[in-house]
């Protein structure tokens, strides 16, 4: 990997000596001062008109302690201790590889199906260790949702699309209901809501992310984990994505992994970052407020990522 | 030197060995698919000339006779009729069944890989040895007889080992992305694999399928080993009646000296042939519906 300053890389032969003597001593303070300008600027945008924060309680939605994870040999997580508190969006941000995914797979058992995969430490959802031999995967599942980094909707109409999770956990209710309110819940409805005997594949990208999020929300999940859910939108699904993610965090808990440093800021309360050894086993460097981790970072790793000069 | 590589003149002299050798390859692909279409198309041509005039609805409604102008194949049809319906009824299933277990089921482990090498083994055991464990097995062993049972038995080990490798193929080419989905949701390995993965895998389970019938259909081999080369001038009422089939009767028909039972054979050869395309031309319009069902 490049530990090379992305700000120098950059930077274009100096053309004239007039630009020489002015520029390139001033140029990498400006430029990460200026990206921190910016992620300011989005967090206080956001913060505006919003109820001041009351404190984060000391027990998570989610906590993990001392938790390593391994790949047979391979120790993919080390040390982690982190907490993820209740109905606000967390997320997770790091260079790629460092483990973010996994992270949080750990936290509804996705890892459970990799062969060699293990873990060591507590993971724990509401106090309870999700990984407790009497604890039932299945029903960790049904109650942490997760949106993909793809958009995954099955080969089936809209409607059967976000009845699924209802169906197969026995849900008996109206399920036009539960369709039109999770449909709402992640703004598709309108766009739907006379073709809902439609293929799910018959919708643009961000319209099928958007899907997914009503699928995870029809089963009325505590916790939604999304790995990267905007990542494979163009810009306009992206910011639908994005306020809808924020919408959503007055009534879930959300952990969302995100390459996109900026997004973090825009849409989290809280930012985990992660990097890793030389060993390739991920850890995390810092978990904070997000206005705290982005305007006063207290590792320089920390730092050096969020302005752009590492990862 | 640089420069003279690039100029028209040049590339041409470069090139033109190598466009004389596309085209000549062309060539024998082309020729190589027309041997096999030009056999065929013979084939037919000769056996429907052969055949034509002694297809008429009294060939499919009589039974076997001594004289040709009486001669049927009724118990013949009803006999492959019968014993396709069976291997199906049994041969789906179990190769479905098995293909979920390897495919969504089995761990990781050498055992399973070792099943895995020997169902491939099995699909290239010629049948003849299936008949004779047939005959071991059902014919004797459980006392079946030379019954439509005991060949749809046999049948099905012939097929199985097909049906298997296609519904496996079909299941692994389902995305994971959609298991995973299922899973997030609180499904459980079997919701997920009758709701979702199974659904998504029909075509091609269900073409894989119908070509293994398609194979068994004209198998002579094991079911005259297992004893189904007899006089039959009956229709089988019940599973454990005798029976024979179409490629027999028309063993049976070439193997006799008269011009006229040679026509015969070929008449029950064009049966046959329209029963195979009929069964494959159902496996595409099955496959297409399906396909077109999960890719919306």
């Amino acid at each position: 990997m490049s530990m090379q300053p992305r700000a120098t890389e950059k930077e274009p032969a100096p053309s004239s000596v007039g630009e020489a003597e002015t520029r390139p001593a001033r140029r990498e303070t400006s430029k990460s001062s200026e990206v921190r300008i910016k992620i300011a600027e989005d967090i206080l945008r956001r913060l505006e008109g919003t109820e001041p924060e009351e404190e984060i309680k000391t027990v998570g939605k989610l906590v993990t302690k001392d938790l390593n994870v391994y790949y047979d040999s391979f120790r993919a997580l080390k040390g982690i201790n982190i907490r993820v508190p209740e109905k606000r969006v967390t997320s997770i941000i790091g260079p790629s590889g460092c483990g973010k995914s996994t992270l949080l797979r750990c936290f509804n058992r996705m890892n459970d199906s990799i062969p060699g995969a293990r873990i060591e430490g507590e993971a724990l959802f509401n106090g309870e260790d999700i990984y407790d031999p009497r604890a039932d995967p299945t029903e960790i599942r049904f109650r942490i949702g997760m949106v993909f980094q793809k958009p995954n909707p099955f080969p089936k109409s809209i409607y059967d699309n976000v009845a699924f999770g209802p169906r197969i956990n026995g849900f008996k209710v109206d399920m036009d209901e539960i369709v039109e309110r999770s449909l709402k819940q992640a703004a598709l409805w309108e766009d739907v809501k006379e073709r809902l005997k439609d293929r799910a594949y018959n919708l643009s990208g961000g319209q099928q992310q958007r899907l997914c999020i009503a699928r995870a929300l029809a089963v009325n999940p505590e916790v939604i984990l999304m790995d990267e859910p905007a990542s494979a939108l163009d810009p306009v699904a992206t910011q639908a994505i994005e306020e809808l993610i924020r919408t959503l965090s007055h009534d879930y808990t959300i952990v969302i992994v995100t390459h996109n440093i900026q997004q973090a800021a825009r849409i989290s309360d809280r930012t985990i970052f992660m990097t890793m050894d030389k060993d390739r086993s991920g850890f995390v460097v810092e978990d904070g407020d997000t206005l705290q981790v982005f305007t006063l970072p207290k590792d320089e790793r920390t730092e050096a990522f969020i302005t752009g000069r590492f990862g | 030197m640089a420069v003279a590589i690039t100029t028209p003149a040049a590339y041409k002299r470069r090139t033109s060995g190598m466009k004389k050798r596309s085209s000549a390859f062309y060539g024998l692909t082309l020729m190589a698919t027309l041997v096999g279409v030009v056999f065929l198309v013979v084939l037919m041509v000769d056996v429907v000339r052969d055949g034509w005039r002694w297809l008429d609805w009294d060939f499919i409604t009589s039974f076997p006779s001594r004289r040709p102008v009486d001669a049927g194949i009724k118990s013949a049809l009803f006999g492959t009729l019968w014993l396709m319906g069976f291997t199906a009824l049994i041969a789906f299933p179990l190769g479905v069944g098995a293909a979920i277990y390897l495919q969504e089921y089995a761990p990781k482990h050498w055992a399973i890989s070792l099943i895995k090498l020997n169902i491939t083994n099995l699909a290239g055991v010629p049948s003849i040895v299936y008949g004779i464990l047939g005959l071991a097995v059902f014919v004797r062993g459980m006392e079946m007889g030379r019954s439509v049972m005991a060949g749809a038995l046999t049948m099905s080990l012939l097929i199985l080992p097909i049906i298997i490798i296609a519904a496996q193929e079909a299941l692994k080419a389902v995305p994971d992305s959609l298991r995973q989905a299922s899973y997030a949701l609180g499904a459980t390995r079997w919701q997920t694999t009758w709701n979702v993965v199974l659904p998504q895998a029909l075509p091609g389970v269900l073409t894989g399928n119908i070509l293994a019938l398609s194979r068994a259909i004209g198998e002579t081999a094991p079911l005259i080993v297992i004893g189904a080369l007899t006089f039959i001038a009956f229709t089988p009422t019940s599973p454990l009646d005798q029976f024979t089939v179409l490629p027999i009767q028309t063993f049976n028909w070439v193997s006799r000296p008269q011009a006229d039972f040679q026509s015969l054979a070929a008449a029950a050869i064009i049966v046959l042939l329209v029963i195979l395309l009929t069964m494959n031309a159902g496996a595409i319009i099955l496959r297409n519906k399906f396909q077109r069902r999960s890719e919306g």
